[in-house]
């Protein structure tokens, strides 16, 4: 069995998790911030890529990515390449469908934080800065760890916009001009090599299997603490 | 002397609150019944709160002042809040938890001095071990050495007895009058209790709907009978 495109999905994924994971604590801290404006904008332009056809989703981030707009011009002149159609570009795409679900659970974690022990940790002397970093985010631990595994699993998966984005083959770390696990099941199945798109269904299946029971124990070993 | 100077007002809907404080160092008990804004005047000096109207100066030092906008953010204001829940930071250890106030100590000095303060406060063998563990009587002494070590030049008690047996709040009450006796700053302790009024006041402040509605010594609370 070809191993590649599952590899190359998990290397996919755990960047995207790393993204997701900054940008949905950023974007879920955002929201608990009361007075933040128009926070239903906010908390419904988050959770957009819930509702959005992924192919929707892809054609804005070929439009923002693409060698004509801003960004994709910006990375040319950086690093003398093209953004989309690569790794990276598929790393955005499984990133911008994980931050939701990244949101959803970092914020439960942080309302779980009880305001009082914000409060003592102020009236201690400490910054906000460090009442963050010591206070917040220790005790919404079990929500970020959770919502970095939703997001890894939601990134192993990820199929339209990445096909849109990066195409159907890209190169990874090692592995050269290959379909991630999502697209490579699609792809055997309409070349009619039924046995090598079931071995790859199987192999993540038992994958995101395993990935959500470890979340599970993780995220109970963190709530004791 | 270090005074603490008061004059505060707030409004929350129906709910209004007018007081104006003076409090010299030793223990100024402030009772009344429920709802009558005893702990919304610790918020308020605390900074978690912000009045709509008056000032707020200690020993001289303006903390709030609406007309001149002045409003020194909470963790500027050099204080030790010990909260109706005590707020000890339950993923932290005794030790941990008396250390985080600690501005003044160099860093490397700073466990040592917990240590020698959880001692002093009978609970030098809990300083590794979690609130999660501790008895009510215990978590208290934890936090007030937390709240002594932060050097802290106005000290605000929220009712931090009022889930103990009658024995235990003996030994505490005892504990605080020696402690305030120490710092000789103002310390403003609040309380639905009589007799926990009668073992530690130098001063009586008697609230009822947001206003007071009489002050004076200790002498105040046998006429209460």
């Amino acid at each position: 069995m070809n191993w590649s495109p599952l590899f190359l999905s998990l290397q996919v994924a755990t960047f995207a998790m790393v993204v997701s994971l900054v940008l949905g604590t950023a974007f879920a801290l955002l929201l608990s911030w009361q007075r933040l404006p128009l926070p239903d904008l906010f908390q419904a332009l988050v959770s957009t890529p819930l509702v959005l056809p992924p192919t929707v989703l892809g054609y804005y981030l070929l439009t923002i990515l693409g060698p004509h707009s801003l960004i994709g011009r910006g990375f040319h002149w950086l690093f003398g390449g093209d953004l989309i159609f690569t790794m990276k570009a598929a790393v955005i795409a499984a990133s911008i469908g994980s931050i939701p679900l990244v949101v959803g659970a970092v914020k439960v974690g942080l309302d779980a934080v009880e305001p009082n022990l914000v409060a003592a940790a102020r009236t201690l002397g400490a910054s906000p800065a460090r009442v963050l970093v010591t206070i917040t985010l220790p005790l919404a631990a079990p929500g970020i760890v959770a919502g970095a595994m939703l997001g890894f699993a939601r990134a192993l998966g990820d199929y339209g916009m990445t096909q849109m984005v990066a195409s159907s083959r890209f190169d990874g770390f090692g592995i050269h001009n290959e379909s991630p696990a999502s697209i490579f099941v699609h792809d055997e199945l309409v070349a009619l090599r039924d046995e090598s798109a079931r071995n790859m269904a199987i192999a993540t299946t038992i994958l995101g299997i395993v990935l959500l029971v470890l979340a599970n124990h993780l995220t109970r070993r963190v709530r004791r603490g | 002397m270090a005074e603490l100077v008061a004059d505060l007002a707030i409004t929350r809907g129906e709910y209004t609150l007018a007081v104006t404080l003076r409090c010299p160092p030793g223990i100024t008990c402030i009772m009344g019944p429920s709802g009558a804004g005893k702990s919304t005047i610790l918020n308020l000096l605390a900074g978690l709160l912000v009045p709509d109207r008056g000032s707020v100066v200690l020993d001289g030092e303006v903390w709030f002042d609406r007309a001149k906008q002045i409003d020194v953010p909470v963790h500027h204001r050099r204080l030790a809040y010990v909260f109706q829940g005590l707020g000890l930071f339950p993923h932290m250890t005794a030790l941990r938890n008396v250390a985080y106030g600690m501005r003044d100590v160099p860093r490397a000095d700073r466990h040592a001095k917990a240590r020698v303060l959880l001692v002093r406060l009978g609970v030098g063998a809990l300083a590794d071990r979690k609130p999660s563990t501790f008895s009510g009587g215990e978590a208290q002494r934890v936090a007030l050495a937390r709240a002594l070590a932060c050097s802290p030049k106005l000290v605000l008690l929220d009712e931090p007895f009022s889930a103990l047996d009658r024995e235990l709040r003996k030994q505490l009450t005892t504990l605080v009058r020696e402690l305030a006796g120490e710092l000789a700053v103002p310390v403003i302790h609040v309380t639905h209790s009589l007799a926990e009024a009668r073992l530690l006041a130098d001063r009586v402040v008697q609230l009822e709907h947001g206003t007071i509605v009489s002050e004076g010594g200790p002498d105040l609370l046998t006429t209460s009978d």
